[in-house]
């Protein structure tokens, strides 16, 4: 993020909170998106997809593509770039692995 | 007293709401985010006031005015952060005629405890906008290649850039605002590539520039883009495309190669790069679930069908803004005028709207011309690769997608989505709908099942909680009481 | 080359006709005014289930279909080889639960009869209940385990049948609508009328779903099908917490009910692509597909009684579709007595694609002479339950 010293359009001080991420504590201002104070702490992917396991953040950046899933506070499938930071929100990154295909099934998948 | 109802609080829905309230309707304006603005004056949140913001954006101290106009107005009611998640049709069984019920979800995006309210109004006026269009290429699921709007709402929201060495690509005008809004936010911007050539580009613009003239700020807000590129010392190539992103858990670089008039790359031109993020966006695909939710019909150009008061095929529904055809931010507005007003009882024949009505008809033959210039070449699945992710949701591939289409031989979109996924995860196909399509058309020859993947009666996800709560509070049919609910 | 049948239809139902008929030598032409499975066999659920029904013929039925089933998937897969996407056949079994005390009663004594008939229905105490579902909710009154019950993804099977028919012999025409019938000099059906032409056959077989009743005006018979809507949700991915089909024990009243007002009953199930997939909404309204929200927040409440942890869950889809209801609750299978040349094979209710299998196989026994597996009159149109509905043929 630009710091706010070298900000042309010249922001006034901001408000500081902090967040974890998987547990570290990630710093950010007030009125970011979860996804902003992420990005700012220079992580591009904080998801991993279902199949093969790559990484994935922010894509469209407006709401659409919910590529950006995180765990906030307890609840599942929130697309940080929505969602404003909270002081002491507790994200937890998404991976959610496929069922297991019955025995029946494995081995007849391609892919 | 007409009680008008207004989904969307860009340009368009602003426009709208500040004229219906000039008719004396009583108006309510929804909007899913926590600001107004839309995409277009995507603007810092209250928290993170700056002196010098307006220089951010286009006609930002005429979005102030109106937003505080409108909400200083007694008669009109702004909600944020409401999310319409579905609309029944009105006449429909057990329900009374009219535009139907919008059901809304009121609270934090993606929250678990939303509350539920419905609308029944008089008329609606649907201004939800567009997003991105951005076309599969090897890579493009790299994190750090993102859209345009997504380098957008960043800069101008955030005040974050995604990256130091950043490429922008794709086609349109809207190309030069993104790497202006990087370049503004501290971004080496390394080269805009569009993907149409030079002919072609003259094929739109050139032809009578008097066009141009009269569309007047359009023309300023494009030479000071351009002025800008060259302040800021960014390469504009043209007949360029990136074809591939390269990177192991992060774009690291690209491949820029020279594409012919139909967009298949053109040998020998390859071109590496380094970059540590990509902004590519081919255009930009109208968010149209809510009217087609309506019942609103569609032209074959896939947009609202609207008449000349911008009314719908469903009587009390209008549409205004990218949703009737992209066309940019003063198209938007004039459409959004003549909407509110039309929407309040008015004629799209009255002085009113004179101002409005020509302008709607300045813009929309620009925009037409935009679109001459920079189409979507039909050869892009060139770049295609076996293991090229065509949807991101649910992972699939081009080969996948291609070896499922030619063993089921199945001429059924709906099928196919299922067969092999390719639109049904999270998104909904908002992002590879088109794309999906357009390749399953070529692959089986055409398809033959008359759906699309526009079509999202769930408008936007519900926690199953929330759904099972039922309706948890009744909007006041006397719209000009305050909200309690903290939103504003 | 002259068409022995022609097949009205290429849902689920078609589709496995043609291809029972092709195998057994037969030549076979599908019509459907759309695609393959672009009706309700790509908007259901993809139930094989014998847990709710109780005895009766549509049992009898069920059974037959289910003992088809796995060596069916089996040699599709060899026939059609591993490219072909997984038809994601999973005999998961199906877990149901009296959700109120006053339910449990009736579930048991229903399940007892359904033993009788040679259902494999194993009445679980609670401890065996939570081992099978650990995120099951703890306020139930009995529940019953049919491990029978499967699931197929049945947009893919309707697909996969109709592949293997094609590579059987089976010609498909899609887009092709029928506008009429052909008759012969005494009055026969000889053959339908589409718009690229005249089609030929000594027999039409109406497999059109909840569209049957349109086809057989066209032909000159009325037929009592009707559509019942039916609405399902579904959850995005998530991990994987839900084991088998879980349902409500009040599923089983409103399959066999006549009421046209909204009836719900919850089932729920994981699919293979880890999203959650809840129903089930039976209505009368016609075709009318309009979104009712009113459906579906009876269907996440109902469906919540179950897996409360479901609450956080988020729904990014609905769809729909149209069972093809039968006043009598059994399918039609069979040659129409009104019209030599007419037979049918449709009206399956919620339960088609499982019963596909096994009604093919009896119209290829029954077209061909053969002994059929189980007793086909039931399914006649000339049963006595139907009579009252039936009138005759046009002119």
């Amino acid at each position: 993020m630009l710091p706010a010293g070298d900000d042309p359009i010249r922001p006034a001080a901001p408000t500081p909170l902090a967040i974890t991420l998987d547990g570290e504590r990630l710093e950010g201002v007030a009125g970011q998106s979860i996804a902003g104070v992420i990005l700012a702490s220079g992580r591009l992917g904080f998801r991993r997809t279902s199949a093969a396991g790559r990484p994935r953040g922010i894509f469209c950046g407006i709401g659409v593509c919910f590529d950006c899933l995180v765990e906030v506070d307890g609840a599942r499938d929130v697309r940080a770039c929505q969602r404003r930071a909270v002081d002491g929100n507790v994200v937890i990154t998404q991976h959610d692995a496929l069922p297991v295909p019955p025995s029946s099934e494995r081995g007849g998948r391609d892919d | 007293m007409t009680e008008v109802l207004i989904i969307g609080a860009g340009p368009a829905g602003l426009a709208a709401a500040r004229a219906a309230r000039r008719r004396g309707a009583s108006v309510v304006v929804l909007d899913s985010s926590d600001q107004l603005g839309g995409q277009y004056w995507r603007h810092l949140p209250a928290e993170r006031p700056s002196a010098r913001e307006h220089t951010l954006h286009h006609h930002f101290r005429r979005f102030q005015a109106l937003s505080r106009e409108l909400e200083q107005d007694a008669g009109c009611r702004v909600l944020r952060n409401a999310q319409v998640w579905a609309i029944e049709q009105g006449g429909g069984p057990g329900a009374s005629a009219g535009p139907g019920a919008v059901h809304v979800l009121l609270g934090e995006p993606d929250g678990t405890h939303r509350e539920r309210l419905v609308f029944r109004p008089d008329r609606i006026v649907l201004a939800t906008g567009a997003h991105d269009r951005t076309l599969p290429f090897p890579g493009w699921d790299l994190p750090g290649v993102v859209t345009g709007g997504a380098a957008q709402a960043l800069a101008k929201g955030e005040r974050i850039v995604v990256g130091d060495r950043v490429v922008v690509a794709g086609a349109g005008p809207f190309l030069l605002p993104v790497a202006a809004a990087l370049a503004k936010t501290g971004s080496g911007v390394v080269g805009v590539f569009e993907a149409s050539g030079t002919p072609t580009l003259a094929r739109g613009w050139l032809p009578q520039p008097w066009q141009l003239v009269s569309a007047g700020g359009k023309a300023f807000e494009l030479a000071g883009y351009v002025a800008g590129q060259l302040r800021h010392r960014i390469p504009y190539s043209t007949g360029r495309a990136v074809i591939a992103a390269h990177g192991t858990d992060r774009v690291e670089a690209v491949t820029i190669a020279g594409i012919d008039a139909d967009w298949v790359p053109i040998p020998g031109t390859k071109r590496r790069i380094a970059a540590d993020a990509v902004c590519v966006s081919h255009g930009f695909t109208p968010r149209l679930e809510l009217a087609i939710a309506a019942g609103c019909a569609l032209g074959p150009e896939r947009f609202v069908t609207v008449d000349d008061g911008q009314q719908t095929t469903v009587a009390g529904v209008h549409a205004a803004g990218e949703i009737t055809g992209i066309g940019g931010v003063d198209l938007a507005l004039a459409e959004g005028e003549i909407a509110g007003h039309v929407a309040a009882g008015g004629t799209v024949a009255d002085p009113a709207v004179a101002g409005a009505v020509r302008r709607r008809r300045v813009f929309a033959r620009f925009a037409r011309r935009i679109e001459a210039a920079h189409g979507i070449g039909s050869g892009w699945p060139a770049v295609l690769e076996a293991d090229t992710i065509v949807c991101r949701c649910e992972e699939v591939t081009y080969g996948r997608l291609c070896s499922i289409a030619d063993s089921t031989a199945s001429r059924s979109l709906r099928a196919l989505k299922l067969s092999t996924r390719a639109g049904l995860g999270i998104c909904q196909g908002r992002i590879c709908g088109r794309s999906i399509e357009e390749l399953l058309q070529a692959r089986t020859g055409g398809l033959g099942d008359g759906s699309s993947t526009d079509r999202r009666p769930i408008a936007a996800p519900i926690r199953l909680g929330e759904l099972a709560a039922g309706i948890t509070a009744h909007p006041a049919t006397d719209h000009l009481t305050d909200t309690a609910k903290g939103t504003q | 080359m002259a068409n022995d049948v022609i097949v009205v239809g290429a849902g689920i139902i078609g589709a496995a006709c043609a291809r029972a008929l092709a195998l057994a030598g037969v030549a076979v032409t599908v019509v459907d005014r759309g695609t393959t499975a672009s009706g309700t066999s790509a908007a259901c659920e993809g139930n094989l289930l014998v847990s709710d029904k109780g005895p009766g013929h549509e049992l009898q039925l069920a059974q037959y279909a289910s003992s088809l089933w796995d060596a069916t998937v089996a040699r599709l897969r060899e026939e059609l080889g591993q490219g072909f996407p997984s038809l994601e056949f999973d005999r998961k079994g199906g877990l149901v639960v009296a959700t109120t005390a006053a339910g449990a009663g009736p579930l048991l004594d229903f399940a007892a009869l359904q033993r009788g008939a040679g259902v494999e229905a194993r009445v679980l105490d609670a401890a065996d209940a939570k081992e099978l579902e650990p995120d099951l909710t703890d306020a139930f009154h009995a529940a019953v385990f049919y491990p029978e019950d499967a699931q197929v993804q049945p947009a893919i099977a309707t697909d996969a049948l109709m592949a293997s028919a094609q590579q059987h012999g089976a010609r498909l025409l899609e887009n092709t609508a029928v506008t009429g019938g052909i008759r012969d000099s005494s009055g026969a059906l000889v053959g339908v009328q589409t718009p690229h032409g005249p089609l030929r056959a000594s027999r039409v077989l109406i497999a059109a779903g909840p569209w049957s009743g349109e086809v057989a005006e066209l032909l000159g018979v009325a037929l009592p099908v009707r559509p019942r809507r039916g609405e399902l949700l579904v959850t995005s991915r998530m991990p994987h917490r839900i084991f088998h089909k879980v349902y409500d024990g009040d599923y089983v009243g409103a399959v066999g009910s006549d009421a046209g007002e909204l009836q719900t009953s919850s089932v729920v199930e994981s699919t293979a692509a880890g999203t959650v997939l809840i129903g089930s909404s039976r209505q009368q309204k016609g075709f009318d597909s309009r979104l009712e929200v009113e459906v579906l927040g009876q269907l996440a409440a109902k469906a919540l009684r179950l897996f409360p942890f479901l609450a956080g869950a988020q729904v990014m889809r609905s769809y729909g579709g149209f069972r093809p209801f039968m006043p009598d609750h059994l399918p039609l299978i069979g040659e129409d007595p009104r019209l030599p040349g007419l037979w049918h094979a449709t009206g399956h209710e919620g339960a088609g694609i499982g019963l596909s299998l096994a009604t093919a196989e009896l119209v290829r026994d029954l077209m061909l002479g053969t002994p059929t597996r189980i007793d086909a009159s039931p399914f006649q149109s000339s049963r006595a339950s139907l009579l009252p509905h039936l009138t005759g043929v046009a002119a």
